[in-house]
Formats: C-alpha cells, sequence, structure tokens
C-alpha cells in the first residue's frame, strides 16, 4: 500500500526523440491503476521505468514518499509479471513460486509455508511439483502471479498478463486479479492494450497515445466524457461514430459529415473560430425512429452491413467517408442494402474541437443507459 | 463379396520409396566417406598388411593383444588421457568466461566477441606454426618473458616434462573460438525477462550465475563438452608440426601414433586396430557422459 508519484516523466533513447513525455500522475496507495494504449506507446516502457528496469531520462519518479530514479529494481519493494510469465524453465512451480524468497535468505521452511499459501489461494496445490511446461497457458499465469504474490511487496505491476490466454480465460482472470487486488489491497499498476480489460478492471485508467497522457480518470467518466477524438475511438466497442462538422450559427444547425443537417436548440451553438468541428456519437446513441418520429427528425441511412450478436444488433452505414456503426438492443432483421430512418439526439452528441482535439461539447443526455441502485429497490 | 482389395506391394511401399529418394545423397556421401572406411578399419585390424596396405594374413585378435602389452601404445594412451584432462575443462571454463563478459552489453562488445572467436578462423596448421615461434627456446616471447622476469629458461617443446603441457596450452588456444561462439550463442538464447525477473527480486550477479545461466545453458554446455572430447581424443595436426609426438613419445597423442603406424610403419593392420580401440574409447565416454550428465542439462 505505497502511493506512486510521477513527476514530469520523460524518457528518450537517443537523446533527441522523446518516446514518453510529460507524464504526471498519483498513483494512490491501494488503486488499481491501468495504463491502457496502443502498442508501441510507450505504456511498457513506463512500468519497467516504474520497475527500474529502463533509466529515467528525466522527471522524478516517487514510490512511497521516496525518490526512486535512482534505486536499484529490488529495493522499490514492488513485484512484476511479465507477459511471457518469465517463469525458470528448469525449476519447479514450487521452486519458482520462492526464488524471491530464496534471494532475501527467508528460512527453507517459511519459503515452503508461503509458498503453499500462495498456491492454495490460487489453487496451484496439485501442481506445485512440476516443471513450467508441464502446464496450460493458464496455469502458468498463475505461477506468475503466485510469484509476484508471495513477495507481500506493497505495489504490484504487471505487463499484459492476459494477452496470451484465450477470451474465456482471460474473462475469469480479469475477475481473480480484480479480487486478489482487493483482497491483500496492493497498490495495482496494470498495463494492457485491450480497453475491455482496463474498463472493467481499473479504478482509474491512463490512456497514452505517442508517449503523452491522453486522459487520465475513472473507466466511466472516460467513456462518457472522452477528452479528445483518439479517447473517443480507442475507448468503447465498436468505437464511437466521428464525422468532421461544420456550426451554421445562421440557421442554428449542424452540418454533419457534409450530409446531414441536424437542428441545433436556441440556446446552443458552437460557433469556433476555425469552426472546423468533429462530431462523435456512440453507436448505442443513435436510436431508431419509430412511426411518431417527425419526418424532419429522420435521417436515413442505407444499410452497409449488419451483425445480430444475440442481445444487440451492430449495423453499419457510410457517413461523409467515415464508416459508421450503430448498437441497437435486440433482434434486428436488417439487410444490408435496406434504407432505413435513424434519430439523433443533440443531447448524446460529442463535440470537438478539429485542430486541437479538445472537447467543446460532453453528451448530456445519455438516453436510458445509466442506472443508479434505487431502480432495483 | 469382399469388395476390399488389398493395394499392391508396389502401391503400400510408394512413402518409403519417396523417403528413400530424399535420402539417397547423404546415403551415397556417408557410405563413401563415412561407412566404408569404417568397416574398411574394422576389416584391417583383424589382417597384417603388405606394403601396399592390402590385408595378408587373418590374424584374429591378435593385433589388439599386442597393442594391449606394448609399452609404446600404453604411453600413447596415458599422454592422451591426461591431454583430455588438460584441455577440456580449461579450455570450456575460459571460453564460458569469456563468453560471459562479451555476453555483457557495452559499447564496443562487437569487437571483443569478433577477437575472441576469431580463433575459429585460423587453420590447425597456420596457429601451430605461430605457437611454435611463441615456443622457440632463444627467440620464443615466452622465454624472453621469462629472461626479463629472471626465471629459469623452459624448454617448451623438448622438455618431455614440458611438451605435452606446452602443446595443451596451444590447443586450449585454438578450441577456445569455437567453445566461445557456442556457448555465446547460448546464453544470448536464456530470454532476457528471467533476469529482469530476478532482478526485481534483487538477486545477485553470481545468483543469478548459479540459479539461472548455468542450468539454463546446461544443454548448449552439454554439447560443446561433448564435441571437445571427441576433438581432443582426435588431436592431430598441432602434434605434427609442434612435436612430431616426442620428445620421447611424451606427446605421442593416440591418432598421431596410428597415422604414425600407418603411414610411416606401414603397419595398417596395427594402425587400425588402435583406430578401433580409440573408437570403442570415445564412444564409451560419450555414453558414459550422456547416461551421467544428461540428468543434470534442462532441455526446455
Amino acid at each position: 500500500m505505497k502511493r506512486v508519484e510521477l513527476i514530469d516523466l520523460s524518457k528518450s533513447y537517443d537523446k533527441q526523440i522523446d518516446v514518453i513525455s510529460g507524464i504526471n500522475v498519483t498513483i494512490e496507495p491501494g488503486e488499481f491503476f491501468v495504463l491502457v494504449g496502443p502498442s508501441g506507446c510507450g505504456k511498457s516502457t513506463m512500468l519497467r521505468m516504474i520497475a527500474g528496469l529502463e533509466e529515467i531520462t528525466s522527471g522524478t519518479l516517487k514510490i512511497g514518499d521516496k525518490v526512486a530514479n535512482g534505486l536499484p529494481p529490488n529495493k522499490r519493494e514492488l513485484s512484476m509479471v511479465f507477459q511471457n510469465y518469465a517463469l525458470y524453465p528448469h525449476l519447479t512451480v514450487q521452486q519458482n513460486i520462492a526464488f524471491g524468497l530464496d534471494v532475501k535468505k527467508v528460512k527453507k521452511p517459511v519459503q515452503q509455508k508461503r509458498a503453499e499459501d500462495v498456491a492454495e489461494m490460487l489453487g496451484l496445490t496439485e501442481f506445485l511439483q512440476r516443471k513450467p511446461r508441464e502446464l496450460s497457458g493458464g496455469q502458468r499465469q498463475r505461477v506468475a502471479l503466485a510469484r509476484a504474490i508471495v513477495s507481500e511487496s506493497p505495489i504490484c505491476l504487471m505487463d499484459e498478463p492476459l494477452s496470451n490466454l484465450d477470451a474465456k480465460l482471460r474473462a475469469h482472470m480479469r475477475m481473480e486479479i480484480r479480487r486478489i487486488q482487493r483482497t491483500l489491497g496492493i497498490t495495482m499498476i496494470y498495463v494492457t492494450h485491450d480497453q475491455v480489460e482496463a474498463m472493467t478492471m481499473g479504478d482509474r485508467i491512463m490512456i497514452l497515445h505517442e508517449g503523452k497522457i491522453q486522459q487520465v480518470g475513472k473507466p466511466i467518466d472516460i467513456y462518457n466524457n472522452p477528452a479528445n477524438p483518439f479517447v473517443a475511438t480507442f475507448i468503447g466497442s465498436p468505437p464511437m461514430n466521428l464525422a468532421s462538422a461544420k456550426n451554421d450559427s445562421v440557421s442554428s444547425t449542424l452540418l454533419i459529415g457534409d450530409t446531414w443537417h441536424l437542428a441545433l436548440p436556441a440556446n446552443e451553438n458552437y460557433s469556433h473560430p476555425s469552426s472546423e468541428l468533429i462530431a462523435g456519437i456512440r453507436p448505442e446513441h443513435l436510436r431508431p425512429a419509430t412511426k411518431d418520429t417527425p419526418e424532419a427528425d429522420k435521417f436515413y441511412v442505407e444499410v452497409t452491413n449488419v451483425e445480430v450478436l444475440g442481445n444487440e444488433t451492430v449495423f453499419s452505414f457510410e457517413l461523409g467517408g467515415n464508416e459508421w456503426m450503430a448498437k441497437w438492443s435486440g433482434q434486428w432483421h436488417i439487410d444490408s442494402g435496406d434504407r432505413i430512418p435513424i434519430l439523433i439526439d443533440t443531447g448524446s452528441l460529442c463535440i470537438f474541437e478539429a485542430d486541437t482535439g479538445e472537447l467543446i461539447k460532453k453528451p448530456t443526455d445519455l438516453g436510458n443507459f445509466v442506472f443508479g441502485k434505487e431502480v432495483l429497490l | 463379396m469382399n469388395t476390399h482389395v488389398k493395394p499392391g506391394i508396389w502401391r503400400r511401399t510408394g512413402n518409403a520409396r519417396t523417403a528413400f529418394l530424399y535420402l539417397l545423397p547423404s546415403v551415397i556421401l556417408f557410405s563413401v566417406f563415412v561407412f566404408y572406411p569404417m568397416f574398411r578399419t574394422i576389416y584391417l585390424s583383424f589382417f597384417l598388411t603388405n606394403q601396399n596396405g592390402e590385408a595378408a594374413l587373418h590374424v584374429g585378435f591378435e593385433n589388439f593383444a599386442y597393442l594391449l602389452e606394448s609399452s609404446a601404445f600404453l604411453n600413447s594412451m596415458k599422454a592422451t588421457v591426461l591431454f583430455v584432462l588438460y584441455t577440456v575443462p580449461i579450455g570450456i571454463i575460459i571460453a564460458l568466461f569469456f563468453a560471459l563478459l562479451a555476453n555483457e552489453k557495452l559499447k564496443g562488445i562487437g569487437f571483443f566477441r569478433t577477437v575472441y572467436s576469431s580463433t575459429m578462423g585460423i587453420s590447425v596448421a597456420a596457429s601451430s606454426v605461430i605457437w611454435l615461434f611463441l615456443f622457440h627456446p632463444s627467440v620464443g616471447v615466452f622465454n624472453r618473458v621469462l629472461s626479463v622476469l629472471n626465471f629459469p629458461q623452459i624448454q617448451w617443446l623438448l622438455d618431455p616434462e614440458w611438451a605435452l603441457i606446452s602443446v595443451s596450452i596451444s590447443t586450449i588456444w585454438m578450441n577456445t573460438g569455437f567453445s566461445f561462439l557456442i556457448l555465446l550463442g547460448g546464453l544470448q538464447n536464456i530470454d532476457e525477462h528471467l533476469y529482469e525477473s530476478s532482478r526485481i527480486d534483487g538477486a545477485g550477479y553470481f545468483y543469478r550465475l548459479r540459479r539461472i545461466t548455468i542450468p539454463m545453458l546446461s544443454p548448449t554446455l552439454f554439447f560443446i563438452i561433448t564435441i571437445s572430447l571427441i576433438n581432443a581424443f582426435q588431436s592431430f595436426g598441432q602434434i605434427d608440426i609442434l612435436t612430431k609426438g616426442g620428445p620421447s613419445q611424451s606427446t605421442n597423442l593416440i591418432v598421431y601414433s596410428i597415422y604414425r603406424e600407418a603411414f610411416i610403419n606401414y603397419q595398417f593392420g596395427t594402425a587400425s586396430a588402435q583406430a578401433v580401440i580409440l573408437f570403442i574409447i570415445i564412444l564409451i565416454v560419450t555414453i558414459l557422459q550422456f547416461k551421467f550428465g544428461e540428468r543434470k542439462v534442462h532441455y526446455q
């Protein structure tokens, strides 16, 4: 349970180009903090800098209240799970788990006791005498996890620990890692490229792109109010639909993708010096138009592809050169080539400034997608 | 009616014939250069031969009986065993030491990797000539250094006490390049993450060496020990150039002894018998090594 503080951290390999720059974030004690971003965004490098495996070019790293920039990895009181698990192939599961304790000269009986306790917690008891190559991918992953837990370090770092597992096991391990982290109360810093893992596991997530922080916050806040078009498309599946937009202040309409004229409420106006905007809307906010909908509010789209997923239907269409997707709950019998009317609420629109990518209008109406516990009682 | 007709033998062996066709080039090469000479040697070891090396008189196991009683052969066996003991362990330890050094990620390490492996590129003959000069009693570098330091001069290749050691030193030098290269390859194959993980646990250099590097390198070490042993038993070139088996037979290793017996004394029968004994010794050593050494090897 220690705080990790990154102050103006940057990393450069050739002293010219920063692969990571301007990282300022405080990870609270006991927090599950997720670093997420596409491959090559610098998230693993950042984790390795925290671990002490990679040097910090400039800035300050604080672990607890101590500056940790120059500390060797073992003095930082952390454990790490690697993407390929880094199990020692010549040692048994028991020896693998106890390796770190042996290094720290913990007495043999204590080593064994602690290794057995952790193994039991993770359901590895019957595999203790096996070699890693005799285990399945999921069991190896557990051994790697056990090795991190047994050290009882207050901070645990994980570098894409689930990426080598199949989808079903991954979903299961997501919950299990989260449960262990809560039980032990450790500070977790978790790197992933999978936005589902980030959304489901993190107390807070940080989205990185090209070595820069895009947004830090609670998963649901990031989903609802993405700071820029990159975050909007990175988080959420299918991603948020984006199209270029222009604000016509005379007729008080928003021209989306050069085809749709969306009437704006009288008090809203997004006139901006450049007037080049990007409009975004989540696929679930594109709603079906009904018979009662006034004809003027309907937008007709030509369906290009349909995916019926059982409980929901995703279909795509083209708008201003972009592929847009809509997600409706239920099974809809739509065929590609159909022209169907849809509805857009101005309330659920996100509007970004085109040059800077800055969010200038948050969605105010999240439709029927937000519920409180009161509904259930 | 049974409609199932067994296909003819020609069709059933289709795969086997194709496979044999693929094997044919190696079968021919091995037959001409390995199997034929091997069986010919075994055959000749049971005969006395004439001047042309043709089998003349069948003597059964008498060649072997003669060898096992001959003091010259037993002396040559002893020299060979000593030579193997001098060269193999020291050679591998030195190569491992260099490989560990050259495996560090430092600036300009490529230069050292090239230098350490460069003896591989020098022929035995060329390097033997170099060592001949180094060992020279009056103008050789070694004796010069000894005289500067006021130590007594050593007759490196001429003193029966020193000749085998001198030959061993030059052999270690020659073989280091190859062992170094193989061991360095083995070290580079070890997953870097294992070291990173152990660094997070706080393992020091020697702890990592003992618990990660050596076990992970054991298949490579096993391979290089086997190859070095076989090579040491078969050393010939450096003996021929440096000492010609002398002085007073002290460096008459078994392969050199075979050569002398066959091509100087024209005793192809006893030479073949020696070759067969050498073959059996190498076979036994290798089998023993596989039986006892392989237990300590961790394959991935």
